[in-house]
């Protein structure tokens, strides 16, 4: 059986299996807590598990990894900067945000300010962030279905794109959380696994010496000991002062912007209290730490073993390094068919790992829709919980269906810089909304909204300019040229001035509330009054 | 006649004592240690642009500066959410749970109040 058709297999298995679970947590999915927050009834463990499931996308699987097998030791600084994230959501979001919110990350910034003004920003702001990482996220998997099942037609490709976005939606419309959250669970579990694997066959190869594995890896990829430190890939010598400020800039955001992404925020709803949250996020941490840890040995493993040049040949980006590394080991350690099996579950496992990714982002974006937009601005808090879950789920549809529209228009371009632009407005808008809503007594609406749009705005407006849309030949539009900065990563400008926004908005506004201000702090740290778990 | 301003439920129990001793705990030790974890990522990021050479130091093999540096990134991780999940069932957890048991005992906000 060819590689291909077993992948094929170990998919539709997946799929079997999450359908399924769909089909089991739609039964159990009837009030809007069920929907938005699956009954608020996850262990810390399990919560942890999907954090892990939501947040290890394909980009960090198979994107991390092929950046190290290409650009050596540059792969792992990106991923440190999403490891060390999660100590933002730890130490100053999780707890404090599953005390005083019920379903959106809008629940908490809508808490004492004027509720329509700040839940429309809030609300545009997680569409924007969650549609852009699900462009790049669905076009990477029409792109990666070419490459690893052999389907090299544009047809194929759009196929695959139309698959995935039907079966998100599916997910999110009857599955809600509940659904969601385990098919997430079921994702991490097999990635982890999986990559565990690979590694482990990995270092055995090399006798567990990982000198010995850095030396190969440094030899084979034709670039020597400059591999195994920064700068082949970002901030090179070449781009000059620039790059390295652009390097910085990368950083700034991915470590600011994991707290603010509206995808991981609604997470912490799903436990019954502030501790599971804080539990969850501490597993999370374990998990996704590990999981960065293996994926340096499999960039680095794919280098010395495969080779950077068959990397980069197989694709430009390297892609493929993770799934061409599992073919090699299998094949030197059990033969030909174990390099066959092992190729297809890698294969199956990537597939895997976007189905639970995109699905997380569209009931974010379905979930701000229908409680932030229709209930509480169209309807000023008049629609029952019924009409918010049915809106919900026809928003899941909706979206689903433009995400896959965008992505088809979009497959033939270089969208790959939408990840980091998320992760830029995440940190640019939704952290300092959310931060100065936690901590600042004298925050209010006018700062709120002001934090939101300036950072959303100030990000996305930089990146329009920026040469990652126009005048590179990686560009998005490689063909034009109106760029006028010489920035790809526009957070080291956006983050401060999102910040900034906040607090102009707030000192220039004369609206100050001490007793809202009062109730969102005692909730916050002592979770009173806070929403229960509603069924086991 | 003057209208006076009722302090709330919450308001009260923010200006207790027990209260304003929480909020100490939990800032006095988040925010300091999010300014340092902060610190010490961005030294990494920032050495990793403009000091190659020392990054790229071999210590024993090809094991270099860069990548135990980044290694310590990801120690320094773990050990700091330990501590905060340390700190927060030793020193948070069970004022938060006392000021929350007595507010539900006396009834002042409802299940599920909002």
């Amino acid at each position: 059986m060819s590689h291909q058709a077993l992948s094929t297999i170990l998919f539709l298995v997946f799929v079997a299996l999450t359908l399924g679970i769909t089909f089991w947590a739609s039964r159990n999915t009837k009030s809007a807590a069920d929907f938005y927050a699956g009954g608020r009834s996850f262990s810390g463990l399990q919560n942890g598990l999907a954090i892990g499931g939501d947040y290890m996308s394909a980009a960090s699987f198979l994107g991390i990894a092929g950046i190290i097998a290409l650009s050596g030791y540059d792969g792992f600084l990106y991923s440190i900067g999403f490891l060390v994230a999660w100590l933002v959501a730890l130490l100053l979001v999780a707890e404090l945000m599953r005390n005083s919110g019920k379903y959106t990350m809008a629940d908490v910034l809508a808490f004492r300010m004027s509720p329509r003004p700040v839940r429309t920003a809030a609300g545009v702001s997680t569409i924007v962030v969650s549609i852009f990482y699900l462009l790049a996220q669905m076009v990477g998997a029409g792109a990666l279905v070419g490459l690893l099942l052999g389907i090299h037609s544009e047809a194929g490709k759009i196929w695959t794109i139309i698959a995935v976005g039907l079966l998100m939606i599916i997910y999110v419309v009857f599955g809600g959380m509940k659904g969601t959250t385990w098919v997430q669970i079921v994702k991490a579990v097999l990635l982890m696994t999986g990559a565990a694997l690979v590694t482990l066959l990995v270092l055995g190869k090399f006798g567990f010496n990982l000198s010995g594995l850095l030396g190969d890896a440094a030899a084979q990829s034709g670039k020597g000991d400059a591999f195994l430190n920064a700068g082949l890939k970002y901030g090179t010598e070449a781009q000059g002062i620039w790059g390295k400020i652009d390097l910085i800039s990368l950083g700034l955001a991915l470590v600011l912007g994991t707290a603010g992404l509206p995808h991981v925020l609604i997470r912490f709803y799903t436990v019954p209290t502030a501790r599971d949250a804080r539990k969850s996020v501490l597993w999370g941490i374990g998990i996704i730490g590990t999981f960065y840890l293996l994926t340096l040995v499999l960039g680095f493993g794919a280098a010395a073993l495969v080779g950077s040049k068959t990397i980069a040949e197989a694709d430009k980006a390297g892609n493929t390094a993770a799934p061409l590394l599992a073919q090699k080991v299998g094949q030197d350690i059990f033969g030909e068919v174990g390099g066959t099996v092992l190729l297809a579950i890698i294969a199956a496992v990537a597939f895997a790992t976007i189905l639970a990714v995109v699905a997380g982002l569209t009931l974010a974006s379905s979930s701000s829709f229908a409680h932030d937009l229709y209930a509480h601005v169209f309807k000023r808090g008049g629609a029952t919980e019924r009409q918010e879950v049915v809106v919900a789920r026809i928003a899941a549809f909706v979206i689903g269906a433009v995400a896959i529209a965008l992505s088809i228009f979009a497959q033939s371009l270089n969208v790959a810089f939408l990840v980091s632009l998320a992760f830029a407005v995440a940190a640019s808008g939704n952290l300092p909304a959310i931060l100065y809503s936690l901590f600042w007594k004298r925050f209010n609406t006018a700062g709120a909204v002001a934090a939101i749009y300036g950072g959303l705005v100030s990000a996305v407006v930089l990146v329009i300019f920026s040469p990652v849309v126009s005048g590179a030949p990686t560009a998005m539009f490689p063909d034009a040229d109106f760029h006028l900065i010489p920035l790809s990563n526009p957070g080291i400008f956006s983050i401060p001035i999102g910040f900034l926004c906040g607090y102009l908005g707030t000192v220039l506004s004369k609206e100050y509330n001490a007793s809202k201000y009062a109730e969102i702090e005692v909730r916050s740290l002592t979770g009173l009054g806070a929403e229960k778990a509603t069924s086991h | 006649m003057t209208v006076q301003h009722d302090p709330s439920v919450y308001e009260r129990i923010q200006a207790g004592e027990q209260f304003q001793e929480l909020r100490r705990r939990y800032r006095s030790w988040a925010f300091p240690m999010t300014i340092a974890f902060l610190v010490w990522y961005l030294l990494y990021v920032v050495l990793s642009g403009f000091a190659r050479d020392f990054m790229g130091t071999k210590l024993f093999g090809n094991i270099n500066v860069a990548l135990v540096f980044g290694v310590l990134q990801f120690v320094s991780t773990f050990l700091i959410a330990w501590a905060y999940s340390r700190h927060a069932e030793a020193k948070l957890d069970p004022i938060a749970d006392d000021l929350r048991g007595a507010a539900e005992t006396r009834d002042e906000v409802g299940e599920g109040a909002k």
